[in-house]
């Protein structure tokens, strides 16, 4: 599995992070983050609680604004013109924690509203794309209900296909399957596996470390706003080197 | 064969039980009556004083209501007709009909104008109220301001067709601009409509007739339940979409818009609506240019207008900060820019959230219509009160008038709740 998860990544370079902070009023939430992301990239950001990981990735597209250093998607650098954070926008799709579906539109309308609205795409055409990733998701059935018909993990796999009718070259990913029950993690973790096997750039935080290990090229140690260490899945989870990655893990992995 | 099993612990269904039907509802009207009105001795005392009130009021109101006097052509010769019977003297809303309907000064041959405008209104509403409509009718909802202003107020057609001529044009030259920029479309829209609006003046005035096909009629010779219809319709369609505009400023990140926004509807809310009618009468001819008489009516409905999209913008502030934040992340996450986030995502929800307050106000604005009676226009309030109640045949039936105009706001304002709770059920999409 590490062997197809090597193949797909090339020199390209996707997202450069460079000196990056973020402070919240006076408090300093993300410190010095450098990171450099190549395309076909699968990179798993850990971190306890309140380490700044959501923050992370909110700033990737500008949900949330840096205030020092820079950040560079697809050769697009992030400032505050208007126009590059669109741009960035329309090609970084991203899942959240509560889904966040539109719940006055069905499924169909909230999969085919960006790709109308933002990409001018004719809505006969956006509905066709929009079946084929709800039949990528597996449920084309549910196509014409509304989001609070459908189960979480139902509902976050029509996330993930929202986001893929604007045809992304990123996705962002934070805690995907967190507000889920067991039982439909399995099914979330599968959509996302497979979107990986077709080398979709993802920077993903969540604590699905069976997920880390099976997918990621990297998986990201965070903790009071600073990467702490990083390492390829294998030699993260046997031989963590910081004696707060050890802590974490043990504490995650311990029961 | 369960029953042999029924003591042992461990326990292994075999068979699975057959659906039955629910149980069918026991008891009779009697039983009805018990359990409902009598089901303890205290509700039992409850609902014998509610009786006796119900009593009452039927006993007091039902012979007078019943005994009424239909035909009488003043109230002498209705009380003639009663001899000393108590009667209501309903003879004073057949014989003011036209009156208590249209005001006292409309030419009444023309009294079909208005009433085909109401007629058109249906129409008009109809695809606005009921989303499942054809789409293709809104276009005549479109061009029924201008056919209504031009059927009620008559005169030159010029105004009103330029008027609409005005509107499309700038509405093309918005539709065309608009996938590059919202705002700057918007303006070139407003300078293309005042182009053709400004334009159209000069032929308009070259154009026009001896005698107009439609006599004209003043806006001081409107009046009846026809002014308070006109007055809350205008008012009710007008102050929605500023409402709006002003809970969006009051929430905008620009300063001098938010600061605008907070100082108009703080401002507004803080002054009673009478206040603002008096300045509509008096004080508001100041600020127009001098000569350029605007109509009283118009001043009227700008005040009314004012005063609620006030109430209503703070109504969708509500309604905006029930909305998830998750909600506005995942339409900016999608590259949805301002105006396509607020018009596809946040206001389709924040609205119908602001439903029940909104149609609160809408019924409240159009119950206040009547306080125009203050500044001495004659709506149906003031006919009554004036003309009506002033004529030596008519003095001193209050009842039966007052009666009379409650009816016909309850028949509106009703419809209005009963429409609104359809309305709500209608978007119910959430399933919870
Ligand atoms: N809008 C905000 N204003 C002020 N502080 C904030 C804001 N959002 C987050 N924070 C703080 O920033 C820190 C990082 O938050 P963030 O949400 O990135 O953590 P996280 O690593 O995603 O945690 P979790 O695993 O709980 O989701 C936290 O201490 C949090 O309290
Ligand atoms: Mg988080």
């Amino acid at each position: 599995m590490a062997e197809t998860a090597q193949m797909q990544v090339s020199d390209e370079v996707a997202i450069r992070i460079n000196n990056m902070n973020k402070w919240y009023g006076a408090f300093h939430v993300l410190r010095d983050i450098n990171l450099t992301v190549h395309r076909g990239e699968r990179i798993v950001i850990c971190g306890p609680s309140g380490s700044g990981k959501s923050t992370l990735i909110r700033c990737i597209n500008a949900l949330e604004e840096h205030q020092k250093g820079s950040i560079e998607v697809d050769g697009t650098l992030l400032s505050s013109d208007l126009k590059n954070i669109d741009k960035i926008r329309s090609e970084v799709g991203m899942c959240f924690q509560h889904f966040n579906l539109f719940p006055h539109l069905t499924i169909l309308e909230n999969c085919t509203l960006a790709p109308i609205w933002v990409r001018k795409t004719p809505k006969k055409e956006a509905e066709e794309t929009a079946m084929h990733f709800l039949e990528k998701v597996k449920i084309p059935d549910q196509a014409n209900k509304y989001p609070g018909q459908l189960s979480g993990g139902q509902q976050q796999r029509v996330a993930i296909a929202r986001s893929l009718c604007m045809r992304p070259r990123i996705m962002l990913f934070d805690e995907p399957t967190s507000a889920l029950d067991p039982e439909m993690i399995k099914e979330v973790l599968d959509t996302m596996i497979e979107l990986a096997e077709e080398g979709m750039t993802m920077l993903c935080v969540t604590h699905e470390m069976g997920f880390a290990r099976q997918v990621a090229n990297r998986v990201i140690f965070m903790d009071e706003g600073q990467i702490v260490e990083q390492n390829e899945p294998e030699a993260f989870f046997n031989n963590p080197q910081s004696p707060r990655t050890q802590l974490f893990l043990s504490q995650i992995l311990g029961h | 064969m369960s029953d042999t099993h029924a003591e042992s612990i461990a326990f292994v269904r075999e068979s699975s039980l057959p659906p039955a039907a629910p149980p069918d509802k026991v008891g009779g009207p009697l039983k009805w009556v018990k359990d409902n009105l009598f089901p303890t001795w205290a509700n039992a005392l409850l609902t014998v004083v509610a009786l006796y009130f119900l009593y009452l009021l039927l006993a007091g109101s039902l012979p007078w209501l019943l005994n009424g006097v239909w035909g009488a052509s003043s109230l002498s010769e209705c009380r003639e007709v009663l001899d000393g019977a108590t009667g209501a003297c309903f003879s004073v809303l057949t014989e003011r009909w036209h009156q208590l309907l249209f005001g006292f000064k409309y030419p009444s041959d023309q009294y079909w104008r208005p009433t085909l405008a109401l007629v058109l209104l249906f129409l008009a509403v109809a695809p606005v109220l009921f989303i499942d409509l054809p789409r293709k009718m809104l276009l005549f909802t479109g061009i029924y301001p201008f056919l209504a202003f031009w059927l009620i107020w008559g005169g030159p057609i010029w105004g009103p067709l330029f008027a609409l001529v005005g509107v499309v044009v700038g509405y093309m030259v918005y539709a065309r601009l608009v996938h590059n920029s919202f705002a700057k479309a918007l303006a070139a829209g407003l300078l293309a409509a005042i182009a053709v609006w400004y334009v159209g003046g000069f032929i308009g005035d070259a154009l026009r007739p001896a005698s107009p096909l439609l006599e004209a009629v003043p806006s001081r010779d409107l009046g009846g339940f026809m002014l308070n219809m006109m007055l809350g319709i205008t008012c009710v369609s007008l102050s929605l979409p500023i409402g709006i505009a002003l809970a969006l400023g009051r929430q905008s990140h620009l300063p001098i818009v938010k600061g605008i926004c907070v100082v108009f509807i703080e401002f507004v809310r803080g002054v009673p609506l009478i206040t603002l009618l008096f300045v509509a009468n008096v004080m508001l001819a100041y600020f127009f240019p001098p000569g350029s008489g605007v109509d009283l009516f118009i001043r009227v409905v700008i005040m009314i207008t004012m005063f609620s999209s006030a109430y209503i913008a703070e109504v969708i502030r509500g309604g905006l900060a029930a909305l998830p934040k998750g909600q506005y992340e995942a339409a900016d996450s999608l590259g949805l820019d301002y105006a396509q986030a607020m018009r596809l995502i946040i206001l389709p929800q924040a609205l119908k959230i602001s439903i029940p307050g909104i149609v609160n106000i809408a019924v409240g604005l159009f119950k206040d219509t009547t306080l125009v009676s203050v500044i001495s226009l004659f709506d149906i309030i003031g006919m009554i009160r004036g003309p009506i109640l002033a004529s030596t045949d008519w003095n001193g039936v209050y009842w039966e008038l007052f009666l009379f105009a409650s009816v016909l706001f309850f028949i509106v304002c009703y419809g209005i709740s009963q429409y609104s709770q359809w309305l709500e059920r209608r978007l119910a999409t959430d399933h919870r």
